[in-house]
């Protein structure tokens, strides 16, 4: 039960922290201020969403392991964000894209994991269930907003979704601590949420004039269970570098 | 009314510390001051959040990278009320935002050197954010009253990062002979370029003596400077660590610390380009404008056709989104 709860917490975490690694690379770098600090607010949103669960899955594990040593002492493969989370930023249609897909995922599992049988998963979930529906609201609308907005944009949206969409079949696939979790009355069956979240793509898209893509399509898989792609290890040895120099240490 | 009771009662209105508004009228050279002063310090809000952007993903723990984004985020925020500040004087942000990318407009040099170890983000924290602290107390109390009031907000939110700038480099004064070296090898570097963020001499500031008549600045750049100098000199020995120069003494009997000369060929060679990074900086600010132009043209084509739709939509493009 207790590997299966932190494994699961740890999922949570991976997804969470990684997704706001990439949003951060935009701080200082958006097309217009406001927007740099959306983006940089929402990364900001996810890394404290990572800490929660870390923290709490540190403290399940023991053994002197911190929110630090779970995201600065661990290698790719034992990673288990969604593969989305870890794709490079790309252009502001594939960032506000990859929100919109994760967001829209977030949000509905955020909602029924506020009602877990674990008193610290839900209390979490309940706190970041607020922020992600600003993440949804905010990304849904820019999603609109470039679909419906010029020529140049449409391309570029469309051109993400063809990029992204095959990575959106892993959210609803449960890895095993997922399926055990749901189980045990303390994680969400993600394979149920997979029917809202498309209505809601299907919601906005056709709001943003966009075709919806084959539901049946390809879908990649692996991320939860640690096979990555080739971008994980970069975002790791960026991240991790300063502990992995100077072991030990504190900061 | 004839210019030169307009120009009376503007001076009157300095004198009795009222704060000059938008709609008053001012002189064009006061206007024109303004505008240069505000939106450098505009941008060196926006170019600073680059070498500090620079370790955001390279944090080493996850409390220190949530401060940090927290940090640039602010000063994302501050350039935001600035830019508005200037726009109060009829210069829109755009024209503004052009001038940083055409090199019209300067910023603060301190960001035209190089971000090379984590220790050098506590030394902006303490160092440079001590410095321009200094120079926004000041400024509060400025005669133009948007400006002033900018000002009270961002003070608040320097002196947070002032006391994260320091508390990074107290754990590392604390830590491994590594980490205590890192620490002093920052402090070496960015000590005597945060004291060039003063300015030139009071002697050869071509800007100070107008500044100041109108009340736009309240102490000169020496004064402030002895005023870091000060608290920092005192601040340092709580890290037991040392600044890099070896004319700093107190002085009792002028009640101030003593210190070196500042190496002003530098300093003028950064102001005019020559920094380590002035390239790179102005590189990454136009990119990311140039980049966003697209972006920013597909929020105003969205928006006009909602209005379209929808006669009274009540969101910007962009402010809203």
């Amino acid at each position: 039960m207790k590997k299966d709860l932190i494994s699961y917490t740890i999922h949570l975490a991976d997804s969470a922290l990684i997704l706001g690694h990439r949003n951060s690379e935009w701080c200082g770098h958006g097309p217009v201020l406001e927007q740099d600090i959306a983006i940089t607010n929402i990364s900001l949103d996810l890394i404290g969403q990572a800490r929660n669960f870390y923290q709490y899955a540190a403290q399940l594990t023991g053994n002197n392991t911190t929110e630090d040593t779970l995201a600065y002492l661990r290698d790719a493969r034992e990673f288990k964000n969604c593969l989305l989370t870890e794709l490079p930023n790309g252009d502001w249609a594939v960032t506000v894209l990859r929100q919109f897909f994760f967001s829209a995922y977030q949000y509905l599992l955020y909602q029924q994991l506020q009602h877990s049988s674990d008193t610290q998963l839900a209390a979490i979930a309940e706190k970041s269930l607020k922020e992600v529906t600003y993440h949804l609201r905010w990304s849904s609308e820019w999603v609109i907003r470039l679909g419906d907005g010029t020529s140049e944009s449409r391309q570029r949206i469309l051109n993400a979704i063809e990029d992204l969409w095959m990575f959106t079949g892993e959210l609803f696939k449960p890895a095993d601590y997922e399926i055990e979790a749901t189980a045990k009355g303390f994680g969400v069956n993600a394979e149920l949420l997979k029917n809202d979240w498309l209505q809601n793509i299907k919601a906005i898209f056709e709001e943003a004039t966009l075709p919806v893509p084959d539901e049946n399509a390809w879908m990649q898989t692996g991320g939860k269970t640690g096979s990555h792609t080739e971008h994980l290890g970069f975002i790791l040895a960026d991240m991790q570098f300063l502990q992995r120099t100077y072991p030990g240490c504190e900061w | 009314m004839p210019i030169h009771d307009l120009e009376k009662t503007f001076l009157d209105k300095i004198e009795r510390e009222i704060k000059i508004e938008p709609r008053d009228w001012m002189p064009d050279a006061y206007r024109k001051n303004l505008v240069r002063q505000i939106s450098q310090h505009a941008h060196s809000e926006i170019v600073g959040m680059l070498p500090e952007g620079n370790w955001i993903t390279r944090a080493p723990s996850l409390k220190r990278k949530a401060i940090l984004i927290a940090k640039a985020q602010d000063e994302a925020g501050h350039g935001l009320y600035l830019y508005s500040a200037t726009e109060t004087l009829g210069t829109s942000r755009e024209e503004t935002i052009n001038d940083l990318h055409s090199g019209k407009a300067k910023y603060s040099s301190i960001f035209n050197y190089p971000t090379l170890c984590w220790a050098d983000i506590g030394a902006i924290g303490w160092l440079v954010d001590g410095a321009a602290i200094i120079n926004q107390v000041m400024l509060c109390r400025t005669s133009y009253g948007p400006y002033a009031r900018a000002m009270v907000r961002i003070c608040r939110e320097e002196s947070f990062h002032q006391r994260q700038g320091f508390e990074i480099l107290l754990v590392l004064s604390r830590g491994s002979d590594e980490q205590k070296a890192m620490c002093q090898d920052a402090l070496n570097r960015w000590w005597w370029p945060s004291l060039m963020m003063f300015g030139p001499r009071d002697s050869d500031s071509t800007h100070s003596d107008q500044s100041m008549k109108w009340k736009i600045k309240r102490m000169s750049n020496d004064e402030l400077r002895q005023k870091f100098i000060d608290m920092i000199a005192e601040q340092v020995k709580v890290l037991g660590m040392t600044l890099p120069d070896p004319d700093l003494k107190w002085n009792a009997e002028r009640k101030h610390y003593d210190f070196g000369e500042i190496d002003w060929a530098e300093f003028w060679n950064v102001v005019k380009g020559n920094g380590p990074c002035n390239k790179q900086r102005i590189e990454a600010r136009t990119k990311a404008w140039d980049e966003g132009a697209w972006v920013r043209e597909a929020a105003v084509a969205y928006a006009e056709k909602r209005k379209e739709k929808q006669p009274q939509t009540p969101k910007g493009a962009l402010e809203a989104a």
